[in-house]
């Protein structure tokens, strides 16, 4: 590790195909897995798992748990561990509930379904997500008592929390505003979906000129224009070809005719209507494409990796990494309040096992995606995708038949294999972290 | 004469019931280079945390130019433009140069996002000074060798224009050539006027780069020294046994003589 010659040579030349495309190879890798996930179920199901049917359940499955895993990936990448994630879930779900079912329509006498119930459970929830992760932060960062142990016993009080609550009742049905949030009944339809894609692909093309541009302007060095024009086009293709899926999955015609009857128009004959994306799943995406601007482009996102990478480094650096630990554990109660909102209202009602295990989900889909738990590395995408494997693992076992007791036995197998290969992968690269 | 650069009186630091520092006073002048000598334990690196505001006094007052000042955290020593060169490279190693040089001072853009294209450019213009061969501008510092690493360091140092630079065992980590080029560039920034204080174990070292000496001998400070009028023996009779040449300015740990 000497200033070889070499070494020194600038800049170099792209070795193969991909270094010239200048992409994340973990991430190919895992979207590798993910297609070979899907093409081995959709093989052994006849066909079933590729359907748009299943593909859209897949996505409103995956969201709640993908939510707190881009809150996740702070945490572990901070050199923590939030065990507490499926009970303050159950807690936030616990508070919405009762603002919806018990609050606003008693307490401030405005009915059943009153339009201001939805904004008034989100923000109650959100606030006690936000508090209960500050206060937890608080526990960690302040009082130094490790994070395992303060989520160890968040894990067990928020739990209580939400039983004590609500007395161990299921309340519901929730709001009907709230319940847009669950997925199947609140989704875009095919006009706006297609906008969506449209404003997405046009904001990623303005990202990769915007980018180029800058490195123009200072003289760095650029990727090959075909380069460009291809991950261009194969994000535009990816956008595209998602909303496509999620648009080709029809809505019944039953189904149908009761929106036109409640609309009171007829059903024309010969109509169908796609789902389109799931409200559920634009909150996700917004989710991501936030936190993703937080982790790369604030001071607060490289706070966290720089703390995570050397926290006495970041000490040194004037950086206060305790009001940090607040922070990235705020974020995550933050998250957990909006996982509660798409659980709780997917489901139609608040149980009191809502969110029960997910915080082990959570912590695997964030280490699934190249999460280090010795800190400092992680991708919000990687805990996506991290998230998306894991759901479509175990409803693929489902669909083939798997007994229960099996399809936990091969999702934590597939964990520890995850964890391997990206060990594997780090040594061949060089990756010392 | 001038008010010294940096006068550090009477410093006091405990730790549990240890005095780490006791009562220890030193000065630097513009463009010297003041070693800070002693055995592990000594309490030299101690005394410098307080200058650089990673450890709070316990008692002792810092005087900057003249004038009192108040450095409690590294952000007040930032301001007073002392900068600090770690023995253990305070570096984070999983970001890239540019991240760690502007590390707690990103540049940010005008959106109010933290313009990581700029920051690479001045990164690269300052490394092309220190270390021209320096190209390694998108792996992550974890990555470099031990001479590269310590360019981003020092790089940090001289970028927000430090006056004040503390290193701690600079060299520690280094090969032949790169404690070399270390070496070098001490000699650029004290001919710019800036004045250095060197924590080292090398006598040699010390004996080379710097004008005067300060040894301590368990939390006190057994003299100053300007090290052309003494030999290295008589510096490690200092370190070890605490007794000062005659030649030297005696501190309250010097070995008293029966």
């Amino acid at each position: 590790m000497t200033d070889t010659p070499t070494a020194a040579s600038a800049p170099p030349k792209p070795r193969n195909f991909f270094s010239a495309l200048e992409v994340d190879t973990r991430l190919l890798g895992m979207i590798g897995a993910f297609v070979v996930i899907c093409l081995v179920f959709n093989f052994l199901t006849d066909g079933r798992f590729m359907t748009p049917r299943n593909l859209f359940n897949l996505t409103i499955q995956t969201a709640s748990v993908a939510i707190m895993a881009t809150g996740m990936v702070f945490v572990i990448v901070t050199r923590n561990i939030d065990l507490s994630v499926g009970s303050l879930l159950a807690t936030c779900s616990a508070m919405m509930a009762m603002t919806q079912t018990w609050f606003v329509p008693d307490w401030l006498g405005l009915g059943l379904n009153n339009p201001a119930t939805m904004p008034i459970a989100v923000v109650v929830g959100i606030l006690t997500g936000l508090l209960i992760g500050a206060f937890q932060g608080w526990l960690i960062g302040y009082l130094a008592i490790p994070a395992f142990i303060v989520t160890l016993g968040g894990f067990l009080i928020w739990r209580n929390v939400a039983w004590h609550l609500t007395k161990g009742q299921t309340i519901g049905p929730l709001d009907e505003n709230f319940q847009l949030f669950g997925g199947i009944n609140g989704t875009l339809g095919e006009t706006w979906s297609w906008v969506f894609a449209a404003l997405a692909v046009a904001g990623s093309f303005y990202a990769l000129i915007q980018s180029r541009r800058t490195k123009i302007a200072h003289e760095f060095p650029v990727k090959p224009v075909w380069a460009e024009a291809l991950i261009g086009a194969i994000i535009a293709a990816t956008i595209i070809g998602f909303v496509a899926i999620l648009n080709a999955y029809e809505i019944p015609a039953a189904r149908l005719q009761r929106i036109y009857e409640a609309r009171g128009e007829v059903l024309p004959e010969g109509v169908v209507e796609g789902y389109g994306i799931p409200i559920s799943v634009l909150l996700l995406i917004l989710i991501v494409i936030v936190m993703t601007i937080v982790a790369r482009r604030t001071r607060l996102g490289r706070y966290i990796f720089a703390t995570g990478g050397n926290p006495e480094a970041a000490a040194l650096a004037g950086i206060n990494t305790r009001l940090l630990t607040v922070k990235v554990f705020a974020i995550m109660g933050m998250l957990c309040a909006i996982a509660a909102i798409v659980a709780s209202s997917r489901q139609t009602f608040h149980s009191n096992d809502i969110g029960t295990l997910d915080e082990l989900r959570v912590i695997a889909a964030a280490v699934i995606g190249g999460t280090a738990l010795a800190g400092g590395m992680g991708t919000i995408y990687g805990a996506v995708l991290g998230a998306l494997i894991m759901q479509s693992l175990q409803s693929g076992m489902a669909m083939v038949g798997v007994d229960a007791p099996y399809q936990n036995m091969v999702v934590g197998s597939v964990l520890v294999l995850a964890v391997f290969l990206d060990i594997l992968y780090r040594r061949r690269t060089g990756d010392r972290t | 004469m001038t008010a010294p650069l940096v006068e550090m009186r009477d410093m006091v630091k405990s730790f549990g019931g240890i005095k780490a520092v006791d009562h220890v006073s030193i000065d630097l002048y513009p463009g010297e280079v003041v070693g800070v000598l002693g055995h592990n334990g000594a309490g030299k690196s101690v005394l410098m945390k307080m200058l650089s505001g990673a450890l709070p006094r316990d008692g002792g007052e810092i005087y900057i130019n003249g004038e009192k000042a108040e450095i409690d955290n590294p952000r007040d020593a930032r301001n007073y433009k002392i900068e600090t060169i770690y023995q253990y490279l305070a570096l984070a190693d999983n970001l890239d140069a540019a991240s760690n040089l502007f590390l707690g001072r990103e540049l940010i853009s005008q959106t109010g996002f933290v313009d990581d294209a700029l920051m690479e450019a001045e990164t690269r213009k300052i490394l092309a000074r220190l270390n021209p061969n320096f190209r390694r501008f998108h792996t992550p510092v974890s990555g470099l060798s031990g001479g590269q690493r310590q360019s981003v360091a020092i790089a940090r140092a001289v970028y927000f224009n430090a006056k004040i630079l503390i290193m701690d065992e600079p060299t520690a980590a280094l090969g032949v050539q790169e404690t070399q080029m270390v070496a070098e560039l001490i000699e650029q920034l004290k001919s710019e006027g800036i004045g250095i204080l060197l924590i080292d174990h090398d006598i040699h070292q010390v004996k080379m780069l710097c004008d005067r000496a300060n040894v301590m001998k368990n939390g006190q400070l057994v003299g100053t020294v300007k090290v052309d009028e003494v030999s290295e023996d008589d510096m490690l009779g200092m370190i070890i046994a605490g007794k000062c040449p005659p030649n030297a300015i005696p501190g309250p740990g010097a070995l008293q003589n029966a």
